[in-house]
């Protein structure tokens, strides 16, 4: 049994020397996620979308000239895990990473790609710290952070509407509240508007009369709602029912179309933001077409933002000429790449500019996309 | 002034419907000291059943506030049938045994009847027409209140009379203050108990679908889950007033109302729920019975 254990930690050793032989002919994309357990649909997409890309640019000569290897981890969006992944795939000699899926295992691995100088990208953690905190200068993404809408709310409602004195009011939950305060927090920063309140109410509660009474004694010109669409239309009918004007400005969880269905023509007029609407991008459907090909069913969360960190990673290497770390990271804040979400580069603090939301108002019973 | 009139009239109408939903409870407690549970059910099947008449009627060409009025009507006969089905099967049987089952029946009826209209409707939020329309008079105030909360006030205001005279005036109403006192001493002169504490719960479902229907035109929307919330919050208003009480449960209902208004518009909509439910403790520790609850000796 020592025996076989041996000969057996041999062959590995062995067969480690000889991948790592090979090391200097292919470029290694690394993959980290969750491939198994009960988050796994929100990793495998974004797996499958590297597979396809990668065999799609090795069939058209690879990049550099070389071929691209991929190095899969499993993390199930466990930050333990993660960080085991994370460390396997800098001693295998990844040059770039897409992962982690979610935000806590991707907290959780950057400092371990950050002290080995590797270029990560994450299709889908939303956290807005990975960016803003500017502790890891090696991280990107092609999703847009969670404050990214209340910042797109803020701007369209300050300088679209030229609004001078908001309120800003939530359903206390984590989606609603988390962006009525960042909308504050903006509109505060911006230095052009006044919030003149900001507080949570019950949701489901009978009516809304006192509170939208409240809006109306601050002279707010525009009402900022963090929460979904049974609220918002509750207070929208009661706001045109106290034959109020202010306008009403919103969050995907009110782009939806129980909200046209039940606010009817209370409806008309509110803004809200929501996802960009890609339907239009070749790119996207061609890779959506790519995977349906090869796999015969429609592709899960993330696809798109993976396939296109998969992209975009690769064509910064191509772009640098070199698998060297500086060189990649410059490549991936200068050089524009087509990509699933859009045309898209990367800013300062590795959020990618172009993607993420749009504004939408709703007229005669639809939602209509502003910019 | 005008704020705090308009926080004033906003507590007033939300207060009263806390009322309508209350005095079910309070009827039903006051006969057979049992809380109904599926109450607020009843008050969420009311507002169902107007929006499907109010939908049929307005495809055969009715409009205005007939729909309102005939809805209003059905949902009405549709509750009390759902009380006194709700009574018959699953309180009746339950007569006499420890008060712990019927209000575990209560529990179970209550879980069965929103997820029987989850199932035979829908999970989602749906419209509910604006069948209050807006009255020409009423748009110089429009601001400070609207012609739906004008309509929910002489509403309830009317019902609450109707049920009082019922009550104070009535051989029906003399037999039901009997049965409150001492049930079995009705008996024996002869009142038909069973047909009292029936009767009771027809009139509580009739309050309660009233009470769905206002509400829901007022907000525009209906849901299956939103008879647990108007319950919880009526259950309250009776317990604030004094259980067992009628006169108890209408200012339960309105002091509830007030303190949540001027809560959300005095301090914060944040604490709007601290305020309601403190103010409940607060007068229990006060006065143990609710504001005019009676003390009752325990029948033993």
């Amino acid at each position: 049994m020592k025996k076989f254990t041996v000969l057996l930690s041999t062959a590995a050793l062995l067969l480690s020397l000889a991948t790592a032989g090979f090391a200097a002919d292919t470029i290694k994309l690394g993959v980290a996620g969750p491939h198994s357990g009960d988050l796994a649909p929100y990793g495998i997409p974004s797996m499958k979308a590297a597979q396809l890309v990668v065999k799609k640019i090795n069939a058209a000569g690879g990049v550099l000239g070389k071929q691209v290897e991929l190095l899969i981890q499993d993390d199930q969006c466990k930050p333990e895990m993660a960080t085991n992944a994370a460390t396997k795939l800098v001693t295998d000699g990844a040059h770039v990473v897409l992962g982690h899926i979610c935000s806590g295992a991707t907290k959780a691995a950057l400092g371990i790609y950050n002290d080995a100088k590797v270029p990560v990208m994450s299709p889908s953690a939303t956290n807005p710290a990975l960016t803003q905190s500017g502790d890891y200068p090696n991280f990107f993404r092609t999703i847009a952070s969670d404050d990214m809408q209340a910042r797109m709310a803020v701007d369209f409602t300050i300088n679209d509407l030229g609004m001078k004195k908001v309120a800003v009011l939530h359903d206390k939950g984590d989606y609603g509240k988390g962006f009525a305060e960042f909308a504050k927090k903006f509109l505060e920063e911006s230095g052009k508007a006044e919030v003149v309140l900001f507080e949570g109410v019950t949701p489901g509660a009978m009516d809304y009369s006192s509170i939208i009474q409240k809006v109306r004694r601050e002279k707010a010109e525009a009402l900022i709602w963090g929460g979904y669409h049974p609220e918002a239309s509750k207070i929208v009918a009661q706001m045109k029912r106290k034959r109020m004007k202010a306008a009403f400005v919103s969050d995907d969880g009110v782009k939806d179309d129980s909200f046209l269905k039940v606010a009817g023509k209370s409806a008309e007029g509110a803004y809200m933001t929501g996802p960009r609407d890609l339907s239009g991008n070749a790119l996207n459907k061609a890779a959506n077409d790519e995977f349906k090909a090869e796999y015969g069913a429609d592709p899960g969360a993330f696809f798109q933002e993976g396939y296109s960190a998969a992209l975009a990673l690769l064509n910064a290497i191509e772009k640098a000429g070199t698998t060297d770390y500086d060189k990649v990271v410059a490549a991936l804040r200068t050089e524009y790449v087509e990509t699933p979400v859009g045309k898209i580069k990367f800013d300062a603090r590795g959020d990618a500019e172009g993607v993420g939301f749009s504004v939408y108002t709703v007229e005669n019973g639809a939602f209509k996309e502003l910019k | 002034m005008d704020y705090f009139l308009e926080l004033f009239l906003g507590g007033l109408t939300r207060g009263s419907i806390y009322a309508l939903i209350a005095l079910g409870y309070t009827m039903v407690y006051g006969i057979i000291q049992l809380i109904n549970f599926a109450h607020g059910e009843i008050y969420m099947i009311g507002a169902f059943v107007a929006l499907i008449v109010a939908g049929i009627l307005t495809i055969y060409g009715f409009a205005g506030i007939s729909v309102l009025v005939l809805a209003a009507i059905a949902a009405i006969i549709w509750a009390c049938a759902y009380g006194y089905t709700l009574e018959k099967i699953a309180y009746r049987p339950l007569r006499g045994a420890p008060r712990l089952s019927p209000l575990i029946s209560a529990i179970g009826m209550s879980i069965f009847l929103q997820n029987y209209v989850l199932l035979a409707q829908t999970s989602d939020f749906l419209p509910f027409p604006n069948l209050i329309p807006d009255f020409e008079f009423m748009e110089p105030v429009a601001h400070i209140i609207g012609s739906p909360e004008l309509v929910i006030l002489i509403t309830t205001f009317v019902t609450m009379i109707l049920l009082t005279l019922l009550i104070k005036k009535t051989k029906v109403g003399k037999a039901m203050r009997a049965t409150q006192q001492d049930m079995s001493m009705a008996r024996l002169v002869g009142i038909n108990v069973d047909r009292i504490i029936s009767l009771t719960f027809i009139i509580g479902s009739a309050l309660a679908a009233i009470g769905g229907v206002l509400v829901a035109s007022y907000i525009g929307q209906v849901n299956f889950y939103i008879g647990f919330l108007a319950g919880v919050k009526a259950f309250t208003a009776a317990v604030l007033g004094g259980i067992g009480s009628i006169p108890g449960a209408v200012l339960g209902g309105l002091v509830l109302g007030w303190t949540e208004s001027f809560a959300a518009g005095y301090v914060s909509s944040d604490y709007e729920d601290v305020f309601a439910f403190g103010l409940l403790v607060l007068i229990l520790i006060l006065r143990p019975a609710g504001i005019l609850g009676k003390a009752r000796k325990q029948k033993v």
